[in-house]
């Protein structure tokens, strides 16, 4: 109805002056930002630079210090999410937003105003995950779920909502790039009909494809306005970054024989639970000075071969997983460590690091076990002088940028905690490194960093395989691409003759020959 | 003699139940109120003074109801408004219910109490074996049954419970949707404690009519146990109620018999079936993981 009455300017929403205060911490500093109706805009800028403090305070879930927020020509103000949702804001989060114990359908009911029985609510996801080819199983518990299938209930709800504005907060990060291509489409449908979206992300290339308009901030501040057509991605990230991203270089491998530091052979492993993907006969090797990438779409089973080889699960055989030619399939996690793996799991809060501690005691809780010697005295004791000296060396190693001397590991943005774990491992010069989405929701400044400290410690000898939804990432850094689908993992590709499009149709199960939408549809018919 | 013991067991279980079924309700929504014990003999000095003063043992049974929900306000006003540590204020609403009923219930010592009569449903009280224990039975038996129904019907097939068992699992998400954990959680909260009251009054006005000092003896604290023992799942309350009630009675009918087990193991018994049950269903993730309410305990502190 608003929409008749002061729908001529095309303004939606123009918010002038918004700022946000933390303690000495200006984390969002007199920003504004304008969005008509029927447009995409991009908001651009580095972790820590105030996008995700600017969207909760549009979403209701943070009070602004000061500034005012427009709303079809109304100045509101929202002091709640149930509120900013009654506006006609909806939101996909990056983070925090879900129910584990309750099933898909129910999570999308809670967000729901409407008293329409479940059955109903699950059926109109079905179809409308269908329309979107975003697969989705409304009774399948959100806890068994990966975090690319979780994201997929985090859009389908907010799509359910039916939102003049959708705040999207790196919504393709986990997506296959045909999926992301479908999600598009679903973006440019919602733009043509009259709908807006505040579109958050790293990708620049993404966003040139996609958006109208681009709001870029860096330190809290809104330093350009601009249309990302008439920009190129290195202008942009010029602009979030403040100076030029260094692209991640790749030298060419030395040649040669190289020794095979992880051997996999034979490796299956029933699914844990209902919901989970078994691993059939999964075979790869990779060599010394090489990054072997593992493509795939989330929950084809990357969670559990990661498990795999790090020893949280044990494999029946020894021979199973073999590092530096020692067989280890019994060994745990401390066990293969020992053996000069190293391992960065995907989940970076709770299970890369415990949120709660200090990093120096997260350090000290992977590495207790290979560097005793140095970390702790005689008797258990922690030599408190070595472990902060440990701590401090990751921390300017890798640039991780931080408020304060050794915070909460909770305390840090996701891209300079990512900085820290990986840094972690890479301190112990590993000659096997195993890691899970490396640099997912990571600005593209840490990213770069993060993939050019994984090729070179290929580069120096160490075996590195990289398990990733992100392809451009492995395409950037892998010397070869293995895609898991369904518990299956394909023959290696070596990187000359891998395309996305090759990939992209491995990933979705697809045989030459079929096609992705097939595809698609038989694992929404599987889930 | 079968019967018989049956109804014996009704009567051990019910108030266990009942204070189970409110505190079930309580952990579903993220908190953890350790006043059960205290709350009951609140329930239990009231129903049983305004019963003998009215003369009307349902208007104990209702102020009973009503003093239970007001005390565990005040544990709701410390923990959710002054975000107070739960464990803690627990602990010390067990100890000022002891306390207060003892001095309340001071003058009722030695009185003689009213009960509150059995209702027997013609025609069905007169079937077979089970027509006594399940329809000849006091009114709050049948409540007890109600209630796991209602609680059951309520948590998984109504909106609000759904919303409850949100806030249990996640209050920042919930909190993001834009739903009121703080109010969820207060009606939570008096919902147990109106529970807690009903189970106190139970014992002073049908168990024993009669008001003894710190009659509740230890079943707030079973009760507590029987919210873990039962995976937070309300029909698995009724069970567990039943089973705990069934070894406290077999105590003394074993006692009678001459079968000579020390009574203080049998005391500690519904702790150690809490334990294996504890040990069993953490041996399934998933179990654990859905209905187990990860908030549990956690205080609620909105970022603004």
């Amino acid at each position: 109805m608003e929409t008749q009455r002061d729908g001529e300017a095309g303004g939606l929403l123009d918010v002038r002056g918004l700022t946000k205060v933390f303690g000495t911490l200006k984390a969002c500093d007199a920003i504004d930002l304008t969005i008509d109706r029927g447009e995409i805009h991009a908001l651009l800028g580095e972790n820590g630079a105030g996008k995700s403090t600017f969207v909760k305070m549009l979403f209701g879930a943070l009070e602004p210090a000061a500034g005012t927020i427009g709303w079809k020509g109304r100045q509101v103000t929202i002091p709640t999410p149930g509120a900013a949702r009654r506006l006609g804001i909806g939101m996909v989060f990056q983070h925090f937003s879900l129910f584990e114990a309750l099933t898909a359908a129910e999570n999308i009911m809670l967000s729901l105003d409407e008293k329409a029985p479940i059955m109903q609510i699950a059926e109109r996801a079905r179809a409308l995950s269908k329309t979107y080819g975003l697969p989705l199983d409304p009774f399948a518990h959100v806890g068994d779920l990966s975090v690319g299938e979780r994201q997929r209930i985090e859009i389908i709800r907010c799509l359910l909502q039916k939102p003049d504005l959708i705040i999207l907060d790196e919504p393709t990060s986990v997506l296959t790039p045909q999926e992301a291509d479908k999600l598009f489409d679903t973006l440019e449908t919602l733009r043509d009909e009259g709908k807006s979206i505040l579109y958050i992300s790293h990708r620049l290339e993404e966003v040139k494809r996609l958006c109208d308009r681009a709001t870029v901030l860096r330190h809290g501040r809104v330093v350009a306005h601009c249309d990302p057509r008439q920009e190129t991605a290195a202008s942009l990230a010029r602009m979030m970054v403040g100076n030029d991203v260094e692209a991640v270089s790749r030298p060419a491998d030395a040649g040669g024989a190289h020794e095979a530091l992880l051997e996999v052979s034979g490796l299956s492993r029933p699914a844990a639970n209902p919901f989970a993907v078994p691993l059939r006969e999964i075979r790869l090797t990779v060599r010394a000075g090489q990054v072997l990438g593992i493509a795939g779409v989330a929950g084809n089973g990357q969670g559990e071969l990661f498990e795999a080889l790090s020893g949280e699960a044990l494999q029946e055989h020894a021979g199973v997983v073999r590092i530096r030619g020692m067989d280890c399939g019994r060994l745990s996690i401390s066990g293969r460590r020992l053996l000069g793996a190293g391992f960065v799991p995907e989940e970076r809060l709770g299970h890369g690091a415990a949120p709660h501690m200090r990093l120096s005691e997260n350090l000290l809780l992977s590495r207790h076990a290979t560097d005793g010697k140095s970390l702790l005295g005689p008797l258990g004791t922690v030599r408190e002088g070595a472990l902060t000296a440990a701590a401090e060396r990751i921390v300017e190693t890798m640039d991780v940028r931080m408020s304060g001397t050794d915070p909460e590991a909770a305390a840090l943005s996701g891209g300079n905690l990512q900085k820290f774990i990986i840094g972690r491992e890479l301190d112990r010069q590993p000659a096997v490194l195993i890691v899970n989405q490396p640099t997912w929701g990571v600005d593209a400044g840490a990213a770069a960093r993060i993939r050019q400290a994984l090729i070179d410690l290929a580069r120096s000898g160490s075996a590195v395989l990289v398990i990733s939804q992100d392809l451009d990432e492995l395409f950037e850094i892998s010397d070869a691409i293995a895609v898991m689908h369904d518990g299956r993992l394909s023959a290696p590709l070596p990187i000359a003759e891998a395309s996305f499009e090759k990939v992209g149709l491995l990933m979705g199960g697809a045989a030459p020959g079929h096609t992705i939408d097939n595809a698609l549809d038989n694992a929404t018919e599987q889930a | 003699m079968f019967e018989s013991v049956l109804i014996t067991i009704a009567t051990a279980a019910t108030p266990l139940l009942i204070a189970a079924i409110g505190e079930l309700v309580v952990e579903r929504s993220g908190v953890l109120n350790l006043g059960v014990e205290g709350m009951m003999i609140m329930g239990a000095v009231t129903g049983f003074g305004v019963a003998i003063t009215t003369g009307s043992p349902w208007l104990g049974v209702f102020a009973a109801v009503l003093v239970g929900a007001a005390f565990s306000l005040l544990f709701g006003f410390l923990t959710l408004t002054l975000v107070t540590n739960q464990v803690a204020t627990g602990l010390a609403l067990t100890l000022l219910g002891l306390g207060i009923s003892g001095m309340i219930g001071e003058a009722f010592i030695g009185m003689p109490g009213l009960k509150l009569g059995p209702i027997a449903i013609p025609v069905l009280s007169d079937l077979p074996y089970v027509g006594r224990f399940l329809f000849a039975q006091d009114p709050l038996f049948y409540i007890s049954i109600l209630l796991v129904a209602g609680v059951s019907y309520f948590l998984f097939y109504t909106r609000a419970g759904l919303t409850l068992r949100s806030v249990g699992d996640n209050h920042d998400s919930a909190h993001a949707l834009g739903i009121r954990v703080v109010a969820v959680r207060y009606a939570a909260v008096a919902f147990g404690g109106a529970c807690a009251g009903l189970a106190g009054a139970y014992l002073s006005l049908v168990y024993t009519p009669q008001w003894i000092e710190n009659m509740t003896a230890g079943r707030g604290w079973i009760a507590l146990a029987l919210v873990v023992f039962a995976s937070w799942r309300p029909w698995r309350v009724l069970a567990g109620a039943y089973l705990f009630g069934a070894v406290s009675i077999g105590q003394l009918h074993a006692q009678v018999i001459g079968v000579s087990i020390p009574s203080q193991f049998l005391s500690a018994l519904p702790y150690l079936a809490t334990i294996v049950v504890l040990v069993l269903i953490s041996r399934n993730r998933r179990l654990t993981m859905v209905n187990t309410p990860s908030c549990l305990g956690r205080p609620f502190v909105p970022a603004r």
